[in-house]
């Protein structure tokens, strides 16, 4: 109902034919799409159920059991299933509560089967996407994700056990998940790590929680996180949450953490600093292992952000340079897909100071048996445990994808993965810093990710027309406005499974758009022209909020 | 390797482009001492994708997969039929391997697929908003007893003894940096709940009352009451629901007067996947809606007035507000929630209703038969598709030693709770469409020599 029927005439400036309006309001492949609510009812449903069972013989009237196991195989006479539209009882006897039966109509529509694959098909064509292109954003590591990854995930010997199933029944799923906590802690040369935290964040609290933890048991909580300027937003959120005072360390002009700031700041109050390393101007932190020197002389403990791991996976060990706690993302190093906004996976590794507060529960080996430390065993193993995050264990189905991930490089592979993600990185930074201002470009070679800024536009352009430019080239934009560090920030992650030529090609897009941005082309100021939709009014959204569908005549009666 | 498409000849030009005489140069800010220079000791070299499958195959068959067996397994994760196309969709590579929405040009696809989810969650919880969801059912559960907290600022938090223990631990965990006081309790083997204890402990100090619907046991009860008592000493109802199907049937805990409704989204669309990942769902009351954490999408138009969605009221999130967030949530369960509005549309509101009466109508047959088992005592009055049986000997035990015969028999008091004497003989059975007449049976026959 929301499809343009009237067709509308085109407009009158004389655009040329590409923008003829369409009587549905499609463009040939750009095709628009209804929503749920517009298109399903509550009558339609895209699945036929199993009946319910009919009696057995002899056992009671049909009234009484009409309710019946559910049994495809079971020749049952035909016999409504469902609640009639006005709510008439259904045939088993109900035993869910005195009047808690459902009355009311809940208003979800349904589809068939062909109107809903359609329905899903169509809205995953307005979606840009790695399998489509280079997807640059900075700190998010849009790597390939295989298919054989998928394939695994899915074996029912790993996607159909239940969390609470006996432990005899689910060796192999404690051995998958104890196969890729030992990866892990292998790879960042960390004595332990936990892998229940569902995402980056998740991993960051829990880091968080084992370091105030530790200071809690040697009775001296202290109150404030360091934080450098260019963390990601979840670094401060995080130790807020954790209940820390966040304090900022500032950087250098070349883009680092100012070592004798935070030298000068670390005293008896200070629990911990949080550093990204590679950082978020993709720049390694040279000063590291002399950051966690001082940071432990004066008590504290270093949390490190691993979202960018994946530029010195193979080739260095975080373990080495003093850090206590990581978060590793496995949905970035390790290929596990982004699905549009997670899920994701964050298994901390610990240092040896931090392991005995790790979180509930964690698969131990024994022998050739594994078994899992909860709450109940926890006291003889593991009394220092700052308890559970999660219900069950963590994100099994991102496990099995990143072990299947981890095998097939293999540690030779992964080290050649920080190879070419640094050097892919490179190769775009200096293909570009003639064009673009490099901020940090002559502080050397970068790591994972190029960062530029927006100096050199013409008036009123800014990084995002260059965004917006780059969408109508066909390529997903960099990450835009972070760090917070530099003005206008491009950061821009092309990850090690582009080619050469896919790197080429992008490097003319952004040539040719920043070209355009520094001429100050009136047309970039309109772009997106091609994509499904054009600049959406994101200040609309926020003020007045429209966050789930009414019926607009319903709507219009509430106004 | 497969995976990397840059050949030895690519590599030396860019090097040379770049101005490096070897990838080493392009690591000179790591400190020499730090730099390995072989691959990292002790972990294989790389495999094929048949030697890969092979070996990962292999520990897939070490399971007892839950759809070869009698199985009876529920708390809080539910084995539900999941249609084909469901994860058809899902592995499409556009909605599998795009980024969260920032770019909503190119991401309408994800952002309706999140307009379209909100919608169906917040109706069926019944509440006026919904968002894009949390890692799970746990973690929302927490975010609700915070968000409360930030609301009525208060924070003694009541919790029901029928709150899965998991979800208990994860609060406890939490309440123990935050300091919000919780107020917890063991469930009892009865068939009332505790509603009418908790009624009696609210007061002025008190944030929200958390309790689940149906309860860790399987029991239903009427939450308008404790609602309506809740509000009149100014507190919140937060309620959980760990099996979303019962909303088919049953009427919505936003309908009773829930202020928040969170809940673990698994049952429609996601599968048992060994505990994750899943889907938490957050939804509450509109008033409450900038006081909500994690991502929320929202309609708007773009520069022609045509319909899109964005992002939106992100000013709460921490890359906004950073440490004055009101989560540190970044991430969300994007690819899960999409399994869930799949499901949910083909089911539609005619095939939730019938889904739901499927599996209440195979618990009530299956309670009915259970309970004839001598030893058995049906502990429930009330229940959705989940019951919980009191075993004349201890269950968990029980579960082993069936388990052994290859009956998953459901989920043993003492394993979620151990060590609590008046507890270890409660045994917790989960009927859904997919247990069939036979499986009963099997779970019948084996109760009865076992505890014969």
């Amino acid at each position: 109902m929301s499809m343009n029927r009237q067709g509308r005439v085109s407009r009158p400036e004389g655009e040329t034919a590409a923008n003829t309006e369409t009587f549905t309001g499609n463009r040939a492949l750009m095709l628009e799409e209804p929503l749920i609510f517009e298109i399903g009812d509550e009558h339609t449903t895209g699945v036929d159920l199993p009946s319910l069972a009919p009696p057995r013989n002899g056992e009671g009237d049909h009234a009484k059991h009409g309710g019946g196991v559910a049994s495809e195989a079971s020749p049952s006479v035909p016999r409504p299933l469902h609640h009639a539209p006005d709510g008439a009882r259904s045939p088993s006897p109900f035993r869910g509560g005195a009047g808690l039966e459902r009355v009311r109509p809940i208003g979800l529509p349904g589809l068939s089967e062909p109107e809903a694959i359609r329905h899903y098909t169509r809205l995953s064509r307005q979606n840009y996407a790695i399998d489509l292109g280079l997807f640059p954003l900075g700190s998010c590591t849009m790597k390939h994700n295989p298919r054989l990854n998928e394939k695994v995930a899915r074996l029912p010997g790993f996607a159909d056990i239940h969390p609470l199933a006996p432990q005899e029944t689910v060796q192999g799923a404690y051995a998958l998940i104890h196969l890729v906590a030992d990866w892990l802690c292998k790879l960042t040369g960390m004595p332990a790590v936990a892998m229940s935290p569902k995402a980056g964040a998740h991993g960051e609290l829990c880091g968080l929680l084992a370091i105030r933890s530790a200071l809690e048991a040697r009775g001296d909580a202290r109150s404030v996180v360091l934080v450098p300027e260019s963390a990601h937003g979840t670094n401060p959120a995080t130790a807020a949450f954790a209940g820390y005072a966040v304090e900022n360390i500032p950087a250098t002009p070349e883009g680092r953490v100012d070592f004798e700031a935070l030298k000068r700041r670390l005293g008896p109050d200070v629990a911990a600093v949080m550093i990204t390393n590679p950082n978020t101007c993709g720049l390694f932190e040279r000063d590291m292992k002399r950051i966690a020197d001082a940071v432990h002389a004066a008590g504290a403990f270093v949390y490190c952000d691993g979202a960018n791991f994946n530029a010195i996976v193979g080739r260095v060990r975080p373990g080495d340079l003093g850090v206590d706690a990581m978060h590793i993302n496995l949905h970035k190093t390790f290929s596990t897909p982004h699905g549009g906004g997670g899920p994701g996976s964050g298994p901390v590794v610990f240092s040896a100071a931090l392991a005995p507060f790790a979180p509930l529960p964690f698969v131990e080996k024994q022998g050739d048996h594994y078994h899992l430390v909860e709450e109940e065993t926890a006291e003889e193993h593991h009394a220092h445990s700052f308890g559970r995050m999660v219900a069950f264990h963590g994100q099994m189905g991102m496990f099995t994808r990143a072990a299947a991930y981890m095998l097939s490089h293999g540690a030779d592979g992964l080290r050649q993965v920080s190879e070419d993600a640094v050097l892919n990185a490179n190769y775009i930074l200096r293909s570009l810093d003639d064009l673009l201002d490099a901020p940090f470009g002559d502080s050397g070679p970068c790591m994972h990710e190029a960062l530029f800024s927006d100096e050199g536009m013409a008036e009123g352009f800014t990084t995002l027309d260059i965004a917006k430019g780059l969408i109508d080239e066909g390529y997903h934009p960099m990450t835009m406005y972070f760090p917070l560090v530099v003005h206008g920030a491009m950061l821009v992650e092309p990850t090690e499974t582009e080619s050469k030529g896919n790197l080429d090609q992008f490097i003319g897009a952004l040539r040719s758009v920043a070209a355009r941005a520094k001429n100050g082309d009136p047309a970039l100021k309109a772009a997106p022209h091609f994509a499904p939709r054009r600049r959406l009014d994101e200040t609309l959204a926020a003020r007045k909020p429209v966050l789930v569908w009414k019926d607009p005549e319903v709507a219009q009666a509430a106004e | 390797m497969r995976y990397l498409p840059l050949t030895p000849a690519d590599r030396s030009a860019m090097l040379q482009a770049v101005g490096a005489k070897s990838i080493d140069d392009l690591f000179v800010d790591v400190p020499q001492e730090a730099r390995l220079s072989d691959p990292i000791a002790g972990l294989p070299n790389h495999a094929s994708e048949l030697s890969v499958e092979r070996q990962l195959a292999a520990l897939a068959r070490q399971n007892t997969v839950a759809g070869e067996v009698p199985f009876f397994l529920g708390c809080g994760a539910y084995r539900h039929h999941v249609p084909a196309t469901v994860d058809h969709i899902i592995q499409r590579g556009e909605f599998l391997t795009a980024y969260t929405p920032y770019q909503p040009e190119i991401a309408q696809g994800t952002l309706q697929m999140l307009f379209e989810f909100q919608t169906q969650v917040a109706r069926l919880l019944g509440c006026d908003v919904a968002n894009a969801s949390m890692y799970d059912g746990s973690t929302a559960c927490w975010e609700a007893i915070t968000m409360a907290r930030r609301i009525t600022r208060r924070a003694k938090a009541l919790i029901s003894a029928g709150l899965h223990p998991h979800y208990v631990s994860v609060a406890k965990t939490m309440a123990r940096f935050t300091g919000d006081e919780l107020h917890t309790a063991l469930p009892k083997l009865e068939a009332n709940t505790d509603i009418g204890t908790l009624i009696g402990q609210i007061d002025g100090d008190t944030s929200c009352v958390v309790v689940q619907y149906p309860d860790i046991l399987g029991r239903v009860a009427d939450l308008s009451e404790l609602a309506a008592r809740a509000h009149e000493k100014g507190a919140l109802l937060v309620a959980v629901v760990t099996e979303p199907v019962a909303l088919g049937l049953l009427k919505s805990p936003g309908e009773m007067g829930a202020d928040i409704v969170v809940g673990e989204g698994q049952s429609i669309g996601v599968g048992l996947q060994f505990g994750g990942p899943y889907v938490g769902l957050f939804a509450c009351k509109e008033k409450f809606v900038r006081q909500m954490p994690g991502r929320l999408c929202g309609e708007t138009v773009d520069a022609e007035g045509k319909r899109g969605f964005v992002l939106t009221l992100s000013t709460r999130e921490q890359h906004i507000r950073r440490e004055k967030a009101t989560s540190n949530i970044c991430t969300n369960s994007g690819l899960c929630a999409l399994a869930f509005s799949i499901h949910m549309t083909l089911l539609g509101e005619k095939g939730l209703r019938g889904l739901a009466e499927l599996n209440h109508a195979g618990a009530v047959a299956a309670a009915e038969r259970l309970a004839k088992v001598p030893g058995v005592e049906l502990v429930n009055t009330s229940f959705f598709n989940e019951f919980t049986l009191k075993l004349s000997k201890e269950a968990r035990p029980l579960v082993r030693r069936l388990a052994d015969r290859g009956i998953l028999a459901g989920v043993s008091l003492g394993r979620l709770y151990p060590g609590v004497d008046a507890l270890e003989h409660g045994l917790v059975v989960a009927v859904t469409e997919t247990t069939t007449p036979e499986d009963v049976e099997a779970l019948a026959s084996a109760l009865q020599e076992d505890l014969a």
